[in-house]
Order: structure tokens, then C-alpha cells, then sequence
């Protein structure tokens, strides 16, 4: 039989999604549905003084704060987030009422008027009186490294919003059984919703089940908002005793919903003669938004990367996440290590021009390498490939050559050298203790977890993994889609842990099972003993240490390591930046799925192109303004350059077949690799995106 | 309003200002044809009129009248271009593909690498960054 791990088989999903008969949130119906909508806040902050309802409200369900049975929450961290608003709110677009109706028509037409007091925002989060979370991370004597360096290069860095554009727009399907209620949706998280409808509904239900529908991208915006948009559309359903839907249009759903979190952050660097690095002093605002959501944990993962792939004996970061009044800023694909990244791999780029060094070779002197600590202190191990990587792009795309060849041409080339911690940090998947089950079925083995499919390939990976360590057939593995009220909890879909780590307890389940058949098949065995059900739960490498109040210790298991090297081409009459090739090298561990794992670096490559060059999100008193694709741009075909990806293998023990995270990390490298090709044409960059007004600013200041 | 969907005759008593998106997706039932942005971006909604490809959710129905439409559903088991996006992992998520596959049905046979990527241009994938999606056409036609 021929091992699945490491082939392209073929993917578990079938063939529907490309013949139409994939089944989504907004293609399933009940007998009897209503549709659901919400009427949303337009002042970034102040009270809610009265509303009125302007229409006849016979065959409507109206719901507001008062109608919540559970706690008025949306519950996640912190639980400051109002799932409806009771008086004050803090930012525009908050939910305050829910209207249901049979006919959408008659729905969109109900006219609600909201008498909103507005209150003094906030919207520079340099200025915000409010700090979410603050993280110190120290290592060495920053002062007495700063006393033994001959160059000091400073800088300040910008990034913006950014939007998920999931093509699906979030949507759920609460359906009220048997004195409970199933909430059918597009969601990361089974369980996240899970947990915030127990809270929000208390015990005016028996059970609450989530049911994940087929998921058009998620890029972490299904990651908590779903469990937002569940709770309004559970309370409709209880309300109305009905089957009800909430599916957001595109403007809905880019005015409410989450984004990248904007990031302002500060350099000083201290180095010796040679360009070694001697003190890192960094310092990271994040705009937070206006509730508390996941803001610590991407501050948190923003700042463990913030000194980038390089070793320094004496590093300070002091990270910050503000409060502001717009929506609240959440996860999004690298989940605040793309920000930080961009940071300090342009100041990698300016250090090398102030000492008057070749930047990879700056970068080569200082690359963390096998033995070395991180900011942390964490020490790596042999899977540390950092060097490989930067040798590998800087082979493959010519960077030498075409540096030489472009300069004085509208032509740049540009690097960055990246990392991404897979998994939780530091004790986070200790506390999260995931599950998963495998099952013995007549033929083969069925796979439980609520781990999702959101396109990345899940459901295929995991069978390839349980296919081999089973030695079974990969047809034979069965992969249903995740129902809380069948598969326990493997924790959420987020954080480039789902190969890794719920890969690996698979992996240990299969290996279990494979010992209680012994030499048996699952026919066989299933034949003499019936049915058998095997559960494992994440158990942490005995080697991992981590001191959660100093931010010391083993951030994470392992990383995985990137290099990408873009090619840009500058129009001078419209100061428009054309990508016109990127290589990227990353460094996995081990690709369980080829192509799958190319796929991730694809796409992920062509979000941070968007990042880099097109996607900015214009905010005009708290609110979106651009909510629509006609001006909130995306890269096309046309806008997304040719790539040249190479995987490199450097297997991770603690991974099943030693494979690392994957789906987050290619983000991190393309933005700033653009701006780093642009700072060749000699345009002191240091914000992205890098639209056409960006860079002729910046054009202007460079003289 | 009468036109032909999939090769079957319809008449639809929908408003005629109605969009052709609803008219497939709540009245024939026909889901396979997705919705993203309403505003004709995104290429989702990607139908054949008449050989040529559009965004369903821009067409009054009234402008249906008399026409041939092909939906992902019409496209018949044995077309090559839905096993290429799976095989090439052209569809991740999938919400794109439905729509997608039409616009490439209408890239005709053997399409070069600059057909395709002008082709497609109207169609937007957050997933693949198109890579695989030219591999998946050059596969299949």
C-alpha cells in the first residue's frame, strides 16, 4: 500500500464545490424561515436615548437587549462585548436591534429610527486613554547594549487595516429543536459559538448545537465574529419559535465585522561597526478597536515576532493594544506577527543602508541559528531554518544579479527574511487540552474532531495522516463535517495548528488504534469485536517552559521560516507599483499534502501582495467608507504577479511525519519584501498599503 | 418572462427588475451560482447568456427575455474544468469556483496564459492566489 502522507491525493471534499452542489449557509432553507436582520449604531460612541419603530410591525419579531435570557455577553476573553446594546455603545455599527420577517423584501423596507447621542471619540490610539493589554518582553542589558554600539538606526513603521474579504460573507441558520437550538453556519470555531450561545442564552435552552456548513474562506474573520451574528440569529429563532437566517451583504458585512488590526510601531537599534546586532529597543501600538475580543493574543503573537528571525543579546519590546472607537480589530490570517514583521524587516533594510552593508548580508550575520535565544529565550533547535531559507530565495530568484541589473531602472528587488510560531502560545494549548476521536467503522475509520474545512484542506490532511498511521487505505478514512453535538472539542480552527497539533493527536489515535487491531483490518476486527472508539488529548513536549507574567520561556513549539524575494516595476506618471514576480521560499517541516500546502502559500503570497500594494480600508469617523469591492480592492489576476514558491523539509519531532504550522506564515514575508524592492528605486517607504498617494509622499519626502 | 435555462424552457412571473441571481438561486432553485458582493466585483455569481459571461446579480430578469442561460448546473457531468480545479487544488474554499468555471468555460479551447489571466479578471479568489486556478484551465482545455 502506498503511504498518503506526502502525496497529492485526492481531496476529501469531492467534487461539489466545483459543480455547484456544495451546499453553503445561504443555499440551505427550512420550512417556515425567517430572515434576519440588524439595525446597527452610525455614531462612533455615545448612548442610546430611544428608537422607534417606523412600520407596521405585524408578521415581524423584534428583539432587543431585553429579550436576551442568558448574559448580555458575546463571551470570548474578556466578556466586555454586548452581544445587543443596552444604553452606551462604543463604536458605529454595533448591534442594538434584530428584526425578522418571512419576506426579505418587507424586512429591508422596515424603517427604524434610532435616536443616538453621540459621544467625544477616540480614533488615534497614540491618544487613547486606554490600554487593553500591555506585554513587556526583556532580555539581556538593553542600556549596556546600546553603550557598546557604533551605529544607532531608529524608525517608526505603519500598517492598516485590512479586510478579510472571505468571498462568502458571514451567515448562520439558528433553528429552534426540541427545546434547544442548532445554529447551522460559516464558522472557524465550532465551539467559540458553542460556549457564547450557552452564556447568551443560559437556560432557556436544553442544548445548544453548532453545525458548521460548508465555509467559503474564513482567514480568521470567522473566527470570533460568528459568535456574534449565531446569538442574534438564536435569539430571532427563540423568539419567533422559528427557523431564522442572517446572512450579511458585502457592505454589512465590511462595516461590522472584524479587521487587521493597524499597527504603529517604533525601532532603535543599536549595532556594532560590523553590523551585529547588539540591542533591539522596539516598541508595538496596536489599534484595538473598541471591545476587547482576541486584541491580547494577537498583541501577544505581534510581539513575540517583533524582533524578527535575528539574534540580539539585549532586546526590550513593550507592546500595547489601544482601545479606539470603531469596531473591534480581531484575528486575520498571522494575527499581528505580519505588522510587526513588516516593522522590522524594513528597518532591517534601512539599518543596512545606514551602515552602507548589503541587507542580506546584514541579515546573514545576524539570522538566529540552531542554539540561539529568541527574544523569549527561547532556545531553537536543529528545526530552525532560517539560514536555509534566506540562501535558498536568494539563489532561486537572482536577487544578486537582477539587484545589480535593476538599479537606476524604474525595477526594484527587495527581501524579507520571516518567521511564524505554530500552535498556541506558550501554554495555550496546555490550557485549550484539545480532543479528538477516531472511530472504527466497518470498513475503516471515521475522524471526529471540530477542527473546520475552510479550504485549507483540513479534512483531506487529517485522513492522510490517519490513513498511514492506521495502514489503511486514505479512501477508507471518512471525514464529516463537525457537529458539537457528535465531535468533541479539538479546540478552534485558528493559530496554523491544525496539521500540527490536531494532526499530531490524530496521529496518536490512529497509532492507539492500529495497536488494539493488532494485525487485524478494520474489517476484520470490526467483524469480531464491533465497534471501537478511541479519544486522545493534546499532551505538551515534557521540554516546553512558559512564564506567561514575563513572557519568558518556549512561545512556541516550533516555527516555521520564510524568505521572499518581489520584483516591482513603478509607473512614474501615476506612482502605481506593479509586482512583477515573487519567490518564496518556506520552510514547513514536512508537506502532508503538496499541493495543498502550495495552495496556502499561494494564497496567502496574494493576500500580503494586497496587503502590501491595493487593500486599504478608509475610516471616516469610525465607519468604513469604502465597504465595497468597487473601492475596496483585492488582487485580481491582473494584480497578482507569477510566484515561484519552493518548499523546503526541516522536520518538527513534535508534528505528525514532523510537519509544522503553515497556513499563516506565508503572509508575513510579502509586504514587506514590496516595500523593500521600492525602497531600491530610492523612496523612503515605511507604511503600507503602499497605494499610489503612499508613494508619491513618499517620493516627495525622498526629494 | 420566457427564456431557456440549462436548456430547459422557464417562465418566470418574478419582477421583472428582479435580479436574474434570485430568480436562479430562490426560484429554479439553482444554488450553485453564489452571491459575494451584490455589485458585480466579484464574479461569483457567473452565468453564460448567450455564450457570454456575466454577473447574475447585476441582469434584471426582464433583460433574460428570449435568452440562453447556462448555470454551473447546466455544465454536465463530463466537463473537464470541475475534476481539473479539484485536482490542481484550483478550488480551496470552493464559494469562487461555480463561478469561476463559467468564466473559464468562456475562455474557449487551449486559452494561452495571458487569455486566461485577462479571462478571469472579473472573478476574484481570496484563496489560491490564481496559480492553481491557470493550472486547472491549461489542465482542462
Amino acid at each position: 500500500m502506498t503511504n498518503a502522507v506526502g502525496r497529492s491525493v485526492s481531496r476529501k471534499d469531492g467534487i461539489g464545490k466545483a459543480t455547484g452542489q456544495a451546499r453553503y449557509t445561504d443555499d440551505l432553507t427550512w420550512p417556515g424561515m425567517l430572515f434576519g436582520r440588524t439595525v446597527r449604531t452610525t455614531a462612533p460612541g455615545g448612548r442610546i436615548a430611544g428608537h422607534r419603530l417606523d412600520f407596521d410591525p405585524a408578521g415581524f419579531t423584534v428583539v432587543d437587549h431585553r429579550d436576551i435570557p442568558g448574559r448580555n455577553v458575546v463571551a470570548l476573553l474578556q466578556d466586555d462585548q454586548p452581544c445587543l446594546v443596552e444604553e452606551v455603545f462604543r463604536h458605529s455599527a454595533e448591534p442594538v436591534l434584530l428584526l425578522a420577517h418571512e419576506s426579505r423584501e418587507a424586512l429591508h423596507a422596515a424603517r427604524v429610527k434610532l435616536e443616538e447621542a453621540p459621544a467625544e471619540p477616540v480614533f488615534d490610539p497614540e491618544q487613547s486613554p486606554t490600554s487593553f493589554k500591555d506585554i513587556l518582553i526583556e532580555k539581556g542589558d538593553l542600556e549596556a547594549g546600546f553603550a557598546k554600539a557604533a551605529h544607532v538606526v531608529e524608525g517608526t513603521y505603519r500598517t492598516g487595516h485590512q479586510e478579510h474579504v472571505y468571498i462568502e460573507p458571514q451567515g448562520v441558520v439558528a433553528v429552534p429543536e426540541e427545546g434547544g437550538i442548532a445554529v447551522y453556519g460559516s464558522i472557524q470555531c465550532p465551539y467559540y459559538v458553542h460556549r457564547a450561545l450557552t452564556e447568551l442564552l443560559g437556560s432557556a435552552v436544553s442544548h445548544v448545537r453548532v453545525i458548521q456548513t460548508e465555509t467559503g474562506g474564513g482567514f480568521g474573520g470567522k473566527e470570533e465574529y460568528p459568535s456574534m451574528i449565531a446569538g442574534h440569529a438564536a435569539l430571532l429563532a427563540l423568539k419567533a419559535g422559528r427557523p431564522v437566517k442572517m446572512v450579511y451583504d458585502r457592505i454589512e458585512d465590511m462595516i461590522a465585522t472584524t479587521k487587521r488590526h493597524p499597527s504603529i510601531v517604533r525601532h532603535r537599534t543599536g549595532l556594532s561597526a560590523d553590523g551585529k546586532l547588539l540591542a533591539m529597543d522596539v516598541a508595538v501600538i496596536f489599534d484595538a478597536g473598541a471591545y476587547v475580543t482576541l486584541s491580547p493574543v494577537v498583541l501577544s503573537r505581534g510581539a513575540i515576532h517583533a524582533a524578527g528571525p535575528y539574534r540580539c543579546p539585549n532586546v526590550r519590546i513593550d507592546a500595547r493594544a489601544m482601545y479606539t472607537n470603531t469596531p473591534p480589530n480581531g484575528a486575520f490570517r498571522g494575527f499581528g506577527a505580519p505588522q510587526t514583521q513588516f516593522a522590522v524587516e524594513v528597518h532591517m533594510e534601512r539599518i543596512a543602508e545606514t551602515l552602507g552593508l548589503d541587507s542580506v548580508k546584514l541579515r546573514e550575520k545576524n539570522v538566529l541559528r540552531p542554539g540561539d535565544t529568541t527574544a523569549t529565550g527561547q532556545k531553537l533547535g536543529e528545526d530552525c531554518s532560517a539560514k536555509a531559507v534566506l540562501k535558498e530565495a536568494v539563489k532561486r530568484s537572482g536577487y544578486r544579479r537582477k539587484r545589480k541589473a535593476f538599479a537606476g531602472t524604474g525595477r526594484g528587488i527587495g527581501l524579507a527574511l520571516y518567521w511564524h510560531g505554530s500552535g498556541f502560545t506558550g501554554s495555550g494549548e496546555l490550557k485549550l487540552g484539545s480532543r479528538v476521536t477516531l472511530e472504527l467503522t466497518p470498513t475503516g475509520a471515521k475522524i471526529l474532531t471540530s477542527s473546520t474545512e475552510i479550504g485549507q484542506g483540513t479534512r483531506t490532511m487529517h485522513a492522510q495522516i490517519v490513513a498511514d498511521a492506521l495502514g489503511i487505505p486514505y479512501e477508507r478514512v471518512e471525514v464529516p463535517m463537525p457537529d458539537t453535538g457528535i465531535v468533541p472539542d479539538s479546540g478552534p480552527t485558528v493559530a496554523s495548528r491544525t496539521c500540527m497539533v490536531v494532526g499530531r493527536i490524530l496521529q496518536r489515535a490512529a497509532e492507539d488504534m492500529r495497536a488494539t487491531l493488532g494485525r487485524m483490518t478494520p474489517e476484520e476486527y470490526y467483524r469480531t469485536h464491533g465497534p471501537l472508539s478511541v479519544t486522545k488529548q493534546y499532551e505538551q513536549p515534557d521540554w516546553i517552559t512558559w512564564d506567561e507574567e514575563r513572557y519568558r520561556g518556549d512561545a512556541y513549539a516550533t516555527y516555521a521560516w520564510g524568505c521572499d524575494v518581489a520584483e516591482v516595476e513603478m509607473d512614474p506618471d501615476t506612482w502605481t507599483v506593479r509586482p512583477l514576480r515573487l519567490t518564496v521560499v518556506n520552510e514547513i517541516g514536512k508537506a502532508i499534502h503538496p499541493a495543498l500546502a502550495k495552495g496556502q502559500v499561494e494564497g496567502g503570497t496574494a493576500q500580503g501582495v494586497g496587503l502590501a500594494l491595493l487593500e486599504q480600508v478608509v475610516m471616516r469617523d469610525g465607519a468604513m467608507a469604502n465597504p465595497e469591492l468597487t473601492n475596496y480592492l483585492i488582487p485580481t489576476t491582473l494584480d497578482t504577479p507569477p510566484m515561484d514558491v519552493h518548499l523546503l523539509e526541516n522536520p518538527y519531532g513534535g508534528g505528525p511525519y514532523g510537519a509544522k504550522g503553515l497556513g499563516e506564515l506565508p503572509i508575513d514575508g510579502p509586504a514587506p519584501a514590496i516595500v523593500n524592492a521600492i525602497r531600491q528605486l530610492g523612496l523612503d517607504l515605511r507604511e503600507i498599503p503602499a497605494v499610489p498617494e503612499a508613494v508619491m509622499e513618499a517620493a516627495c519626502a525622498s526629494g | 418572462m420566457r427564456f431557456r435555462v440549462n436548456g430547459k424552457e422557464v417562465e418566470s412571473e418574478a419582477h421583472p427588475m428582479a435580479r436574474l441571481l434570485d430568480v436562479l438561486r430562490l426560484d429554479l432553485g439553482l444554488t450553485g451560482t453564489k452571491e459575494g458582493c451584490g455589485e458585480g466585483e466579484c464574479g461569483a455569481c457567473t452565468v453564460l447568456i448567450d455564450g457570454n459571461p456575466v454577473c447574475a446579480c447585476l441582469i434584471p430578469v426582464a433583460q433574460a427575455e428570449g435568452t440562453e442561460i447556462v448555470t454551473i448546473e447546466g455544465l454536465g457531468e463530463d466537463h473537464p474544468l470541475p475534476q481539473a480545479f479539484m485536482d490542481e487544488v484550483g478550488a480551496q474554499c470552493g464559494i469562487c469556483t461555480p463561478g469561476m468555471v463559467m468564466a473559464a468555460v468562456a475562455l474557449g479551447p487551449k486559452p494561452s496564459l495571458a487569455k486566461i489571466r485577462t479571462g478571469l479578471a472579473g472573478n476574484l479568489c481570496r484563496c489560491t492566489g490564481y496559480e492553481a486556478i491557470y493550472r486547472a484551465v491549461k489542465r482542462a482545455t
